[in-house]
């Protein structure tokens, strides 16, 4: 077992009678950079300061490194928490708090200003070590408090959504840049987020929460591609859902009868679909496309209602049958298939780019 | 003086011209009339004699720093007894002080970062109705709770923690209770604004890093309170020092209060002109020893205003 393992088994937090976290059961290995996704209030928030001592779980155990967690407080855990507000200390300079770690250690004065030259070397950021805090850039800042959690040598780095504070191009910037630290120390990262495009860039594994429950975990292009309930379909990317019912069942395809005419998709996760379900049919709008000829499945006939312009992609919304669709055109694709001068289109697409789920939620999974 | 007019122009802009001069005259009123102008009457009574009536205003009303050279010297040698009072007194208000900041700390932090909803207003009531009952009463109550009779002797002899009464008036030990207890609530306040105004994970970052307690507020807490400590360690020091009621009702028989002295000049000797002498003198020794300690422990006097 690696010492920078984690792992939650069977975890619930409740706080009185509201269940903040409800029977998360993961691990965690050593060295990955793992994501908590999901909407504000879904308690991602709750479990990282689950796992960083903060809060103790109702039933259930983590483990760190192999280790119960349980009565060790957050002060001799083997983890870093980075807060959302970053919680620099404003009266102390930048080397003053990336050495709070070590002071606390009891390390030497001139050791700890060495240790946090370094580290501010390491960021990126040298000779502001005697700056006050309020000194710096927002994107600055971020890094110090890298430096700071990173100063206490953890096992275990626990990132709450630290990048939300910055504008956009700055937090592309910094995701880079995390992922980076992150193979370049070795360290778990746990990170958390509402940000579904920072968790599928940076993580190895990404873990979709929902209303306290974990409902899928996977590598980033699984939780894209091949979604396990219709939350993670409709919460991660832009997708089209198609309701109907199953006409029939070939292996992993389902055909449903829906407005459209009949669809054909990929059952999630290879389940077996009875005659007549009420299931949801996602495609994502990078995958319907234009037909010139009529294809032979999935062919839907659709009516062009508005176009975006969006840089590198158009965006059409279409209507088909009473059902709203979007549609993304690569820009670079003038030269394909065009809308007819009426505004109707053909188009389709391929029954592998499409996920079959069943329409109530308690059946999913 | 920019920054007052730019202040005036401000307050004129926005709410009116009539709420504009209304904040200048009570403000005028405020520093002039009821800050000034007593003290330098008073100063300038302290600095002549004591002559009888038909003689003020004639030749004999001159200025004289003899009212001032009493203090130091009385009737010769130097004045041991009203000097050693008044060292007496600030090393008592300095007591005082000290005994609110380590009650007050803990309550202020609590209340600013642990207690919610009913918990905390009932701290905050619990806190605010000792000022509905008048000092006199409050300075009488201690006295039986704390005399040879009291609640408290009753209660030690009961237990037989000690066998014959404690007296707890001679020892200064009701004296010194009812004075912290008096300004716990100027204290609370003051520590609290400072403490509320900090970030709770600071706390827990600090916490994770690491730190024990202790040090989180020595590093992280404190730091942030000290202002608020330095006001309220300023308010509880001054009106400690000049407090008279108190003294005079809890103070052990052998125990004379500064503002005591000035009391008796005023009222007993009948002779103003020392007892504002004396007043002065308080006033500038209080001052110079708040101002010596902003210096000591690096507090600038905006950072009291806040």
């Amino acid at each position: 077992m690696n010492t920078r393992d984690v792992v939650l088994e069977h975890v619930s937090i409740r706080f009185g009678n509201y269940r903040a976290v409800e029977n998360a059961h993961l691990s965690i290995r050593g060295g990955e950079f793992f994501s908590f996704l999901g909407p504000s209030g879904c308690g991602k928030t709750t479990l990282l300061r689950c796992i960083s001592g903060f809060v103790q779980p109702s039933e259930g155990r983590v483990l760190i490194g192999g280790k119960d967690m349980r009565n060790v407080g957050p002060n001799k855990r083997p983890t870093a928490l980075i807060f959302q507000n970053l919680a620099l200390f404003p009266l102390l300079s930048v080397a003053e708090n990336i050495a709070f770690p070590l002071e606390v250690r009891g390390v030497g004065r001139k050791e700890r200003r060495k240790r946090a030259d370094e580290l501010l070397e390491m960021i990126a950021l040298p000779g502001t070590g005697d700056k006050k805090v309020h000194e710096l850039s927002g994107g600055q800042r971020q890094r110090v408090a890298i430096a700071r959690a990173l100063a206490a040598e953890p096992d275990i780095l626990l990132l709450d959504e630290p990048l939300s504070a910055l504008d956009l191009k700055l937090r592309q910037h910094m995701r880079t840049e995390l992922r980076a630290i992150q193979q370049r120390v070795g360290l778990t990262f746990i990170y958390i987020t509402h940000d579904q495009g920072e968790a599928l860039t940076m993580s190895d594994q990404v873990a979709v929460m929902n209303a306290g429950v974990v409902e899928q975990v996977g590598d980033p292009q699984t939780i894209y591609n091949r979604p396990k309930t219709p939350f993670v379909a409709s919460f991660v990317g832009e997708t089209n859902a198609i309701p109907g019912a199953v006409m029939n069942q070939q292996g992993a395809l389902v055909t449903l009868d829906t407005a459209l005419g009949p669809l054909t998709g990929q059952s999630a996760g290879g389940r077996d679909y009875q005659a007549g379900e009420r299931c949801t049919l996602f495609v994502r709008p990078e995958q319907l496309a234009l037909a010139d000829a009529p294809p032979a499945t999935n062919a839907i006939a659709a009516r062009r209602v508005n176009e975006e312009f969006e840089g590198s992609i158009r965006t059409l919304f279409l209507n088909a049958n009473g059902v709203d669709l979007r549609l993304y055109r690569m820009n670079a694709d003038a030269s394909g298939p065009a809308l007819a001068a009426d505004g109707t289109a053909s188009i389709w697409f391929r029954p592998e780019h499409a996920t079959v789920l069943p329409a109530d939620p308690s059946r999913s999974g | 003086m920019a920054a007052l007019r730019q202040l005036w122009s401000t307050i004129a802009d926005r709410h009116g011209l009539g709420v504009a001069v209304f904040i200048g005259v009570a403000v005028l009123f405020w520093v002039l009339v009821l800050i000034v102008l007593p003290q330098l009457a008073m100063f300038d009574v302290s600095l002549r004699h004591n002559l009888p009536r038909p003689e003020i205003g004639g030749p004999a009303d001159v200025y004289t720093l003899k009212n001032y050279s009493y203090f130091l010297f009385g009737n010769g040698a130097l004045n041991t007894l009203d000097i050693g009072v008044l060292v007496k007194t600030l090393i008592a208000a300095v007591i005082v002080t000290l005994l609110d900041i380590v009650i007050c700390y803990p309550i202020a932090f609590i209340l600013a970062h642990s207690a919610t909803g009913v918990a905390a207003r009932m701290m905050v009531i619990g806190l605010i109705v000792p000022f509905w009952i008048n000092d006199i009463l409050r300075a009488f109550a201690f006295r039986i709770l704390f005399g040879a009779t009291g609640v408290i002797n009753g209660i030690g002899q009961a237990l037989g923690l000690w066998s014959s009464p404690i007296d707890f008036i001679r020892a200064d030990v009701a004296l010194y209770a009812g004075l912290a207890y008096t300004y716990t609530l100027l204290m609370v306040f003051s520590i609290y604004n400072a403490v509320e105004t900090l970030d709770r994970n600071q706390i827990e970052a600090a916490r994770d890093m690491g730190a024990s307690w202790w040090r989180v507020h020595w590093r992280v807490v404190l730091p942030v309170a000290k202002p608020g400590i330095a006001s309220g360690a300023t308010m509880v020091f001054m009106l400690t020092a000049g407090a008279l009621a108190a003294p005079q009702i809890l103070g052990g028989p052998s125990n004379l209060w500064f503002t005591q002295i000035i009391y008796q000049w005023f009222n007993d000797a009948g002779d103003w002109q020392r007892g504002s002498a004396y007043a002065t003198i308080l006033l500038v020794v209080c001052l110079a020893f708040v101002f010596l300690m902003m210096r000591v422990f690096k507090v600038s006097i905006g950072a009291i205003g806040r």
